[in-house]
């Protein structure tokens, strides 16, 4: 079993906030899926046993239909896609027409994971967003209406444009949309080096409050729940059985291959590698018939915290026997530490496994870090 | 002895010193130019990245000039504050000095200072203006201030330059017709000046002296006055670029004795070599214990390290006998040790070596001078450690050491540096003009107003043209007063400081300041607080931890996240903590940094 990652590094515009890889240069898109699909072609992919797909970056959505098709037909030349589960499509509002749509089921897309971020066009704009909430509110309406898609929305909160009543407008609104199985809503992060980390030093965008994410946060977890919806990762929210099977398997440690400038791989065991964060390098690689892999080999202890960093993030946590594998003291090293943060109320256990509770969310990293392995 | 000549060189940081002492070697063929490598009289590899000479050396090289052969023996000074003793006793070794000055920079105050002490051991001065090649070389100015200072003739100064070998044979033809060959009686009992010693892993301790009187020969079982231990010149020879051993070393020479001493606590600078059997009547006089000027206290990072630091620092004192240390322990830092230094920079080099020759990483503790309090029950204490001050009703008085301090600068800088100095608590002593703008201003000031943010505010002020000098001047009663740091009201220790009263407000409100950035937030609110016995000048508070997540955490997060994670616990575990709290290692040095 393994999944597919397919990173598209081109957008039409640059948001704020973001510090994934991609060029807002749009003239190479021939040359570059040429190279992803050539790279591809260079890899070892396993002939059987592909679950899951995943385009992303970037804005995938901006790619012609014919362009896509020239990664399906390279994957598929590869591997044998029978046993496939999931197709997610990473799209933003203003490439979402009942032509795009159709073109993209009839490549065998079954998920969109649309990038709203915000109903408010005053935030929209202050992020550098592509598109407006006019434009937002009629693609869900137009992929409502076409249907035959499994569909996410991302939104982003804590944010220093969005009020609490805005943020649960924006909730209510997604959450009751009977199309919409899935909810990816991320705190806004200060990323170092992005536009939004210049613009709160020099002092023209004041940052967030923690307060206000904390609240916007806290008015999250009251929604899902009400709604009887699933709060499965820190920031992802789903109807029941509709988690994201791709995503999932990041968590569950599940082998993946990633295609494209900056796409990162797993083997399932202790080797990563990553693959270079530079469109022209990456090209000039592929030209020359060279994989642009950056190789990163996993001790047990960093088995161990990834297991722990990502298990802790999930609504299941993390198995004390998973973590054992690495290191047998583990709990018995841990033991005064996980005992403080169960009568802080921010862990419980759970039968063998250790779980964050709301408040332990808001500050897991810290937790996380605290009960790393490190020599 | 007549065709011996013995000579230092006097200059600033950066006036060129080791540049022209190469040249001097390359142009005596004491070494060609192939085995030169750039500036090889500094051969600590610490000395010669910072440019500085830390320990002295010399070396000796020959020159014909008219038919006539010379030794010339070139006895290298440090050239830092922190080492005006060994300066001293390098000058009291030689006839002459080189007095190398900057054509671009004038004279410093180091050079100054430096050249009293050689006019007051009665040293011929040979004035040498350097890098007259330089573009902004301002040679009329800087020889009026030569001629100022020394009532030397305008023509006696011997313009030169390192870097292109101009004025060389000059300055070694000035070298021999103008400082007078040694004095000494060769026929008396032997009598010898040791200057400086080095650490030799094989050889042990060799230690560097000049004859004054008779001569010593291998084998001679010879005896140090001021310390009264006796040893067997195992083996005796003069200084050429590496040591060359003889069989005997007369009266007006400078050479190396190596007699089987492992520490260098025994080779002390200044001390009088003679003959055991047949001594001289007195030892040569200026001969003065090194007295440690700075304390602090050194931590491992790794409690468990503390054995190993201790091995490290008894191995540094083996080549340095001006550390000393003594085991202290800290609520908050565990065990280390309250270790003396000879002043700032000496702090910074053991702290440099422990890194690179022991791979030992430590916790600097806020660095103290050496106080001594009188108590009411008529004791005399000395106060090394704030800790170890008395309770305020138990002290009579207290008593903090003072300097005489001399700083050079443009006269355009003269409002600020006087502003910051008397801002130190100095007191104006003199001013004189130089030249037309370039200033002395002497202070007595207390020693401890320097110990922190005295150099780099300095520096800032006078845009880099400001030099320093001091020397102690002994003992004044100040009113002083320990402040005390409390995290959730646990005292730590190791933050604990003696200060002014009056500067204490202030101090503390900034301390706790910058303790308010160094400490990460943490699960429960912080209160930082600065005191005075049990009154509380100043605080802050650190408000708890309620978000620290990240947003993402797919494929291509995984990794670089983990990272970070795991680096924050690694600095987490480096922590100390005290009651609740942990500290970072950077807040124990936050004193020093409260202007940053």
């Amino acid at each position: 079993m393994f999944g597919v990652y397919i990173h598209i590094p081109f957008c039409r515009k640059a948001c704020t906030y973001c510090n994934f890889h991609f060029s807002t240069n749009l003239r190479n898109t021939d040359d570059m899926i040429r190279a992803i699909s050539g790279e591809i072609e260079l890899t070892a992919l396993p002939t059987q046993g592909i679950k899951t797909l995943y385009f992303g970056g970037g804005t995938p959505s901006l790619l012609a239909p014919s362009a896509l098709k020239i990664l399906f037909e390279a994957l598929k030349e590869k591997t044998d896609f029978s046993g496939m589960t999931e197709i997610t499509l990473e799209c933003n509002p203003e490439d979402i027409s009942i032509k795009s749509l159709k073109s993209w089921k009839d490549l065998g897309v079954s998920r969109l994971s649309l990038g709203l971020q915000s109903l408010n066009n005053a935030e929209l704009q202050a992020m550098n967003r592509a598109h407006t909430a006019e434009q937002s509110l009629k693609s869900l309406s137009l992929i409502g209406e076409f249907g035959g898609f499994e569909v996410s929305v991302d939104l982003i909160y804590g944010t220093p444009w969005k009020t609490d009543q805005e943020w649960q407008q924006e909730l209510e609104f997604i959450l009751n949309l009977d199309h919409v199985q899935h909810l990816s809503a991320y705190a806004l992060s200060i990323e170092s080096k992005t536009q939004l980390a210049f613009q709160i030093k020099a002092g023209t965008v004041l940052a967030g409050k923690d307060e206000r994410m904390i609240a916007q946060f806290e008015l999250l977890q009251h929604e899902i729940q009400e709604r009887g919806w699933e709060a499965y990762e820190i920031s992802n929210y789903c109807r029941k059985q509709h988690r994201a099977i791709h995503n999932s398997h990041y968590w569950t440690f599940v082998p993946y291959y990633g295609f494209g400038p900056s796409a990162h791989s797993f083997d399932g065991h202790q080797q990563r590698y990553h693959n270079h964060a530079n469109n022209a390098r990456y090209l000039s690689e592929i030209n020359a018939a060279q994989l642009p892999r950056i190789e990163e080999r996993l001790s047990d202890a960093d088995c161990l915290n990834e297991r722990l960093m990502t298990g802790l993030r999930t609504i299941d946590g993390v198995e004390i026997a998973q973590l054992h594998r690495f290191h047998g003291d583990w709990e018995r090293e841990n033991r005064q530490q996980i005992l403080h943060f169960i009568e802080q109320g921010l862990l419980y256990k759970v039968g063998d496994a250790l779980q964050l509770s709301a408040s332990g969310k808001l500050i897991s990293d810290r937790i996380i870090s605290d009960l790393m392995w490190v020599e | 002895m007549k065709n011996i000549r013995n000579f230092c060189i006097i200059a600033h940081i950066d006036h060129g010193k080791s540049t022209l002492a190469d040249r001097l070697l390359e142009y005596t063929k004491t070494i060609d130019k192939r085995q030169m490598q750039a500036q090889l009289l500094d051969d600590m590899d610490l000395e010669r990245e910072r440019g500085i000479t830390i320990k002295s050396h010399a070396i000796q090289m020959e020159y014909e000039l008219d038919g006539e052969k010379y030794i010339l023996n070139l006895i290298d000074t440090p050239g830092h504050v922190d080492f005006s003793y060994e300066v001293s006793r390098s000058i009291a070794a030689c006839e002459g000095a080189l007095l190398i000055v900057d054509a671009a920079q004038g004279i410093e105050a180091q050079t100054i200072s430096n050249l009293f002490m050689a006019l007051d051991h009665g040293l011929e001065i040979i004035p040498v203006l350097n890098k007259i090649d330089l573009p902004g070389a301002m040679q009329e100015e800087v020889k009026d201030e030569i001629v100022e200072l020394l009532g030397c003739e305008r023509d006696a100064i011997i313009p030169a330059s390192g870097k292109t070998g101009l004025g060389v044979f000059d300055i070694l033809r000035a070298i021999i017709e103008r400082v007078p060959a040694p004095k000494g009686d060769p026929t008396a009992p032997f009598k010898a000046l040791i200057f400086d010693s080095v650490f030799n892993s094989f050889r042990g301790i060799i230690a560097y002296f000049r004859v004054i009187d008779g001569e010593i020969r291998k084998g001679q079982h010879v005896k140090f006055m001021n310390t009264g231990m006796d040893y067997r010149a195992d083996e005796i020879g003069v200084l050429k670029l590496t040591p060359t051993p003889k069989d005997v070393v007369r009266a007006g020479d400078v050479g190396f004795i190596i007699s089987g001493i492992k520490e260098a606590k025994e080779v002390k600078v200044g001390d009088t070599i003679t003959d055991f059997n047949n001594p001289a009547l007195q030892s040569i006089q200026g001969f003065e214990e090194v007295k440690p000027m700075v304390f602090a206290g050194l931590y491992p990072v790794d409690t468990e390290d503390y054995e190993d630091l201790r091995d490290a620092m008894g191995k540094l004192q083996l080549n340095d006998a001006s550390i000393v240390f003594e085991p202290e322990s800290s609520a908050a830092l565990g065990f280390g040790f309250r270790c003396g230094f000879l002043g700032m920079l000496h702090l910074e080099i053991i702290q440099e070596r422990l890194e690179r020759e022991f791979n030992m990483t430590v916790i600097t503790t806020v660095p103290n001078v050496s106080y001594i309090a009188y108590t009411t029950k008529g004791e005399v204490l000395p106060v090394n450690n704030p800790s170890d001050l008395p309770s305020p009703d138990k002290i009579k008085f207290v008593e903090e050491p003072y300097i005489s301090a001399s700083i050079i600068t443009k006269s355009d800088w003269v409002g600020p540096v006087m502003s910051l100095c008397l801002d130190k608590r100095g007191i104006l002593k003199n001013q004189v003009y130089l030249t037309s703008d370039r200033v002395e201003l002497s202070f007595e000031m207390p020693l401890a107003e320097i110990v922190f943010d005295f150099y780099d505010r300095l520096k800032t002020i006078s845009r880099g043209y400001a030099s320093f000098d001091y020397s102690p001047i002994g003992f004044k009663e100040s009113h002083l007063v320990k402040m005390d740091i409390m995290l959730n009201a646990n005292q730590v220790d190791a933050l604990s400081a003696i200060i002014h009263r009056d500067s204490a407000f202030d101090l503390g409100k900034k301390i706790c300041k910058k303790l308010k950035e160094l400490i990460p937030k943490q699960q429960f609110e912080i209160a930082i607080q600065a005191g005075i016995g049990a009154k509380i000048i100043a605080r802050e508070t650190i408000s708890a931890l309620r978000k620290d997540v990240t947003a993402k955490c797919y494929g291509g997060d995984i990794s670089r996240k983990r990272k970070l994670l795991e680096k924050q616990k690694a600095g987490k575990k480096r922590m100390r903590s005290v009651g609740n709290v942990d500290i970072p290692q950077s807040a124990f040095m936050a004193v020093l940094k409260l202007n940053d």
